[in-house]
């Protein structure tokens, strides 16, 4: 069953599609929603900021698509960002597939701006699916600036100023703020929970 | 709580790892992806390549070997060396590099720290600072990785950690050179006195030679990583050790 790497041109593709080819997952790049046509889910990949990412998935017809998809989507890092309604980082509409707002994190005592590290994953769902194996305490790689208050789509948090979506979901949509494919063999359990799920 | 971060540095030269004392002096410690693959196997949080040849001889790293190091591991890792345009870091991040780390191109233009943050985001890029004693003050040392072309600006440390958080560095790595290479703990005043006045994520390098020389990092600098050569490729210190002793001295690490 082929994965579909959405092609937003930034630069956490290829460590991406490494960590499919460490889990032998077979994948395409779809710059299109043609070209993943014969897809069983999707991945959203996206570093960076969010303005010129929103304005690439516009111009390739990513953004239609997506309000209109059935299969499973997994946003990674920026690209779960996009999952959400509206981004404070260059005031830009984003995708609003999950309700919510992407904000500026205020770390306050817990460190420096921006999250950069690997923190706990706590508040775990108990019957989300990504988290199968997981256990509260694991830690996983986190490289952000904005971040999304945890609400009723959060699946898992982590801490750092305040409480941060880690994992959030809504039906098939769901998102991780943190790089499974650079977060160890936690990140490796998530990625795979998610293309064997 | 956010885990320190345990760094260890590969010095990259002609595709293989070295290391040196003070700049000198090169040792074969091994291939690239072989010493990759066992430091994230032990337990690194993160690891660095500076390809220490690449700026003297006006050559940036070959995205090649940065292919190959992504493939194989699963941690982060940041590439340095001669990168002095955005088309040389796209090369490097889209070769599967999570960060690029520019030091001496961005000492002759500093405008390429802006270029770059604006093109990729300040979490991909890394400003690398080598400092040393220059007349009493802790100041920039410029252009290493080849004795004979080494040349000194006047900058102040601090002064230019300030411009390049300014600019949109996302993270500062500030190798304390008086220190490097001779293990005898990292330099924890001038890394305390450039935490105080750095917003974003610092790590320590130069220096470390025992599990208590990184205590001391993190608990009188408060720095978020602690990085290192030589300890980790002679095998002085093991990453596994070296966290389940931070952990029993209160220091939060990922075990």
């Amino acid at each position: 069953m082929t994965t579909a790497i959405i092609d937003t041109s930034t630069a956490n593709i290829a460590s991406v599609r490494f960590a499919l080819e460490r889990m032998d997952a077979p994948y395409v790049l779809a710059a299109t929603p043609e070209e993943a046509a014969g897809c069983a889910r999707l991945i959203l990949p996206g570093v960076g900021a969010a303005g010129p990412a929103m304005a690439r998935l516009n111009a390739s017809g990513w953004s239609a698509a997506l309000r209109e998809e059935r299969r499973p989507v997994l946003g990674v890092c920026l690209g779960m960002q996009l999952l959400f309604e509206h981004s404070d980082e260059s005031d830009v509409a984003l995708l609003g597939l999950i309700p919510g707002r992407v904000e500026r994190l205020d770390p306050g005592a817990d460190g420096p701006w921006p999250h950069m590290g690997w923190n706990a994953l706590d508040e775990l769902a108990e019957d989300e699916p990504l988290l199968a194996g997981i256990a509260p305490g694991d830690r996983v790689y986190f490289v952000h600036g904005f971040y999304v208050a945890p609400g009723e789509h959060a699946r898992a948090q982590t801490r750092y100023g305040s409480p941060v979506t880690a994992i959030a979901r809504k039906d098939n949509i769901a998102g991780c703020q943190f790089h499974p494919e650079r977060s160890a063999k936690i990140g490796a359990r998530i990625l795979s929970n998610f293309i064997k799920g | 709580m956010l885990a320190r971060r345990i760094i260890p540095c590969l010095d990259v030269r002609d595709g293989r790892v070295v290391k040196g004392v003070r700049f000198r002096d090169h040792v074969d410690m091994g291939d690239i992806v072989e010493l990759a693959t066992r430091y994230a196997r032990e337990g690194a949080d993160e690891l660095v390549f500076y390809d220490i040849t690449a700026s003297p001889q006006e050559r940036a790293v070959e995205p090649e070997w940065v292919s190959r190091v992504a493939r194989a591991i699963d941690i982060p890792f940041a590439v340095a060396g001669g990168i002095r345009s955005v088309d040389d870091a796209r090369a490097r991040l889209f070769a599967g590099a999570d960060k690029i780390s520019v030091n001496t191109p961005a000492l002759r233009d500093p405008d390429l720290i802006d270029r770059l943050a604006r093109e990729f985001g300040s979490q991909c890029v890394v400003s690398g600072i080598d400092s040393r004693v220059i007349e009493g003050e802790w100041r920039i040392h410029q252009n290493t990785g080849d004795p004979d072309k080494t040349e000194i600006s006047h900058r102040r440390t601090l002064d230019w950690i300030g411009e390049v958080t300014e600019r949109g560095a996302g993270e500062v790595v500030l190798n304390c050179m008086d220190q490097d290479g001779v293990r005898e703990g990292y330099d924890v005043d001038q890394l305390a006195a450039a935490r105080a006045i750095c917003p974003v994520p610092l790590i320590a390098s130069g220096g470390a030679g025992a599990i208590e020389h990184f205590e001391a990092v993190f608990r009188i600098a408060n720095v978020d990583g602690a990085l290192a050569a030589s300890v980790f490729h002679k095998q002085i210190i093991e990453i596994g050790a070296l966290k389940a002793a931070l952990k029993d001295q209160g220091v939060e690490v990922r075990l």
